[in-house]
């Protein structure tokens, strides 16, 4: 651990948001070339590299910036993490820690799920995996069209939260499905 | 215009001076220095006329070191105090060491960190590694005719914070300016990128001496993006080497051999192997103790056998990379082959398997990590705008904190791209639980134990309330150099938390200018002249920058912040051309702090250009 130390640093303003950080329209769609692009020319403009021979002042700024920087970028290029964001914005919590009331065939089918990845692990069935893999991506595709139709209408907005943590079950999923892969090649 | 009259005569500012800078390789097997001249990387001679200074270091009971061919052609003689290979002990504790087989050296357990005991007294990795690199710093200053502004050490991407930090460390002991800590497979991917101007997403397999790392990297106009990165920190060309040797050990029932005969039954190993990447069949002499002599022989096909596994080894890692980047190997535009080990023809055939795609090789795998180093420490160092190339890497192994029943909590995943900074909210437990310990660790594993410990801390002076009303905010952070710092405050009472820090291993600032001026006993006055020489380059430096800046933005200041900024240069001057280090320091220090609001609007300025800059772009693509 290289330093410890109580933070009394004036703190550069990031109160705008990651879409105002970015020149972008505060919205779920997003131009991903726009996102990309502008995320490497802020870069070249804030990332410590560019500061290597600055005052540690400007150092230190260069250095909350890129954090900064990366963080939105982080945020919105996910969709997941974007439209979790997008409801923060409207000041509506995901509930994902606290709320664990989810539809009864919903998490049925994540039980299976999650049941089969064990299975195929344990059988070292790399098809299986694969297809569940693809099971997966296409329940998500259809939940992110739902999370975006949710979140572009004011009124359906709290809709989406139960969209999202469906979402973050998915996204679980994903992981286990990934760590079967590496308990399997390994 | 009236800032450059403050300067004094004949100190007048020289903005396109070149400025020596230098990247160094410290590599397991070998080290190298490389530096920009006449904007070509090239690899520095040392004294002995050689590219390449073995990564071996002697110490002699009077005090005396010796680093380089020499020692490397005695390890034999006197295995106990000849320390080769030093960069796998970096960091690591004895648990990390005893993975590494039959050594001929005398561990001592020290916290953090495993030290080793010589004829001339204990030496920690890192004391290895300095005098290593105090070598290299007087060979590229001689070679140069200069002293360094700074030079950019590379690491291996698999390296941890320990690991990281022991590097740094080794550095700054050195008497060298840290500009950057650089991945090797980063590294290598300039020296390639900038050569070939390719556009595309490569990985980069780096199989040195001692450490295997992979990296994903996507190219886009001059940006280096890594998205991932995985690898074996304690996988290398070496552990081919033990292979070999505890073959023929086995062959020929040496299985007690001694630490002179095991060395050279390695140095032996490592010519067969060698050899056979041009040859079918190689063999050697080896010398034993009491006049024995061992012919030993090794086909190519029995050492590709034999040590068709440890090649197995590095796939995994390959396959996480990919996952992690959300690639499949048909994504792949080119495989960059970088590190000594990666001529061994099985190797290269098992990569080509892999992918199915060409391997760039044509850069010297042993020097492209320092070619890439220099190429960045010349930018770094102010010869060369950086506006064509910006590198953004990504820390190797997910941080994490300790909760309930000894499980991880991550809080930065690996392969985030750095800086990065998370912050956790903590509150108490009990009521009136005045403080809280926290544990912070590096790894992937679920469980605390699994992973390794980063440090251990506490914050104190909580105002007593009922439990959970308190609002510890902790914010971990990860600078360019992948290293990890926290950074803790009190919310709710405007009370300053204490806070203890216990790390695991690492130097202080004062540690480090300890032993710094330990290593000058023999030249006293070399050191302090030395001192006072850096910090009024420092202060050189810091007024160039300040005056420079003043002279783009001076519509960002106000006459107050203005005259306060003046009259900081101004003592800072005056102090300058004294001859007191320490005061020189307090006024750079000064100056530093009376421009943080200045640094701070040219910074909002820059942003709000970028992005004026892309809005154009669209206006114009709009356009007609």
């Amino acid at each position: 651990m290289s330093a410890l130390r109580i933070d009394c640093v004036m703190s550069p303003d990031f109160s705008k948001s990651h879409f105002a950080l970015f020149g972008l329209p505060v919205g779920f769609d997003l131009d991903v070339a726009a996102l990309e692009q502008t995320y490497r020319d802020l870069q070249r403009e804030v990332h410590p590299d560019r500061f290597a021979n600055a005052p540690d002042a400007e150092k230190r700024i260069a250095a909350q910036w890129a954090m900064q920087v990366n963080e939105a970028y982080r945020t919105l290029k996910s969709p997941l993490a974007r439209g979790r964001y997008l409801l923060t914005l409207n000041g509506i919590d995901t509930e994902e820690e606290s709320n664990t009331a989810m539809p009864v065939a919903f998490l049925i089918q994540q039980m299976d799920w999650r049941e089969a990845v064990v299975a195929a692990r344990n059988a070292h069935d790399d098809r299986a995996l694969e297809q569940l893999a693809k099971d997966k991506r296409s329940e998500e595709r259809v939940l992110f069209d739902r999370l975006a139709a949710q979140l572009s209408n004011v009124a359906t907005m709290r809709e989406a939260r139960d969209t999202v943590r469906k979402l973050r079950f998915l996204e679980k999923l994903g992981e286990e499905i990934d760590l079967a892969s590496e308990a399997m090649e390994s | 215009m009236a800032l450059l009259q403050i300067a004094e005569p004949g100190e007048s500012t020289a903005p396109h001076e070149h400025r020596l800078a230098v990247g160094i390789d410290l590599g397991t097997t070998n080290s190298l220095v490389a530096t920009v001249k006449s904007g070509t990387a090239e690899v520095l001679l040392n004294q002995e006329g050689n590219k390449l200074t073995p990564s071996v270091v002697r110490y002699f009971a009077d005090g005396g070191v010796t680093v380089g061919r020499q020692p490397k052609a005695e390890q034999a003689d006197d295995p106990a105090n000849i320390i080769v290979s030093v960069k796998r002990f970096m960091g690591r504790g004895m648990a990390d060491v005893a993975r590494y087989g039959a050594l001929p050296y005398k561990f001592i357990d020290a916290p953090g960190m495993v030290k080793i005991e010589t004829v001339a007294g204990l030496k920690s990795p890192v004391d290895v590694s300095a005098d290593i690199l105090r070598v290299l710093r007087v060979q590229a200053e001689a070679a140069l005719a200069g002293p360094l502004v700074g030079a950019v050490i590379t690491v291996p991407a698999y390296f941890d914070d320990a690991q990281r930090q022991a590097t740094k460390d080794a550095a700054r002991l050195a008497g060298l300016n840290v500009l950057r800590l650089l991945n090797e497979p980063t590294a290598a991917a300039i020296a390639y990128g900038l050569d070939n101007a390719s556009e595309g997403t490569f990985a980069v397999f780096d199989l040195g001496g001692g450490t295997f790392d992979i990296s994903i990297l996507k190219l886009t106009r001059g940006v280096f993006e890594v998205l991932s990165t995985n690898g074996d920190s304690a996988l290398g060309g070496d552990d081919f080497d033990q292979a070999i040797a505890a073959h023929w050990r086995r062959l020929h029932g040496l299985a007690s051999a001694n630490h002179k005969d095991l060395r050279r039954m390695l140095m032996a190993a490592r010519a067969v192997k060698e050899d056979l990447t041009t040859a079918d069949d190689a063999s050697a002499e080896i010398d034993l103790s009491y006049g024995q002599t061992l012919n030993v022989k090794l086909s190519r096909a029995e050492f590709h056998n034999m040590t068709a596994h440890l090649v197995e080894r590095t796939l995994s890692p390959v396959k996480k990379a990919l996952r992690d980047a959300k690639l499949a190997v048909d994504d792949i535009t080119g495989i960059v082959m970088v590190g000594g080990a990666t001529r061994m023809l099985h190797v290269q055939a098992a990569v080509n398997g892999f992918f199915g795609k060409p391997l760039l090789n044509n850069v010297d795998p042993d020097k492209v990590v320092a070619l890439g180093a220099a190429i960045q420490a010349n930018i770094l160092a102010g010869n060369k705008s950086g506006d064509d190339m910006l590198l953004l890497d990504v820390i190797p192994l997910s941080l994490g904190i300790e909760t309930m029943g000894g499980l991880v909590e991550k809080l930065v995943p690996r392969n985030s791209t750095i800086p990065v900074a998370r912050a956790q909210e903590f509150t108490t437990f009990k009521d009136g639980q005045t403080a809280i310990a926290l544990h912070v660790v590096q790894g992937e594993r679920e469980l605390v134990k699994d992973c390794r410990s980063l440090a251990q801390f506490s914050l104190r002076g909580i105002p007593p309330m009922v439990a959970g009303a308190a609002r510890i905010r902790v914010t971990f952070q990860v600078d360019a150099d992948g290293l990890v710092s926290v950074v803790a405050q009190e919310l709710t009472s405007g009370v300053v938390a204490q806070v203890d820090v216990k790390p695991s291993y690492g130097l202080t600032d004062a540690e480090i200018a300890t032993m710094l001026q330990a290593s000058f006993t023999y030249a006293k006055d070399d050191a302090a002249a030395r001192v006072l020489a850096e910090a009024r380059t420092d202060a050189q430096r810091l007024i160039e920058a300040v005056q420079a800046a003043m002279a783009v933005d001076a519509d960002l200041l106000s006459a107050t912040e203005r005259a306060l900024i003046l009259q900081e240069i101004e003592r800072l001057h005056r102090r300058q051309s004294e001859g007191d280090a320490s005061a020189i320091k307090a006024a750079i220090e000064k100056l530093s702090t009376a421009t943080e609001t200045f640094a701070a609007k040219r910074m909002d300025k820059s942003v709000a250009k970028a992005l004026t800059g892309k809005s154009l772009d669209e206006i114009a693509k709009i356009g007609p």
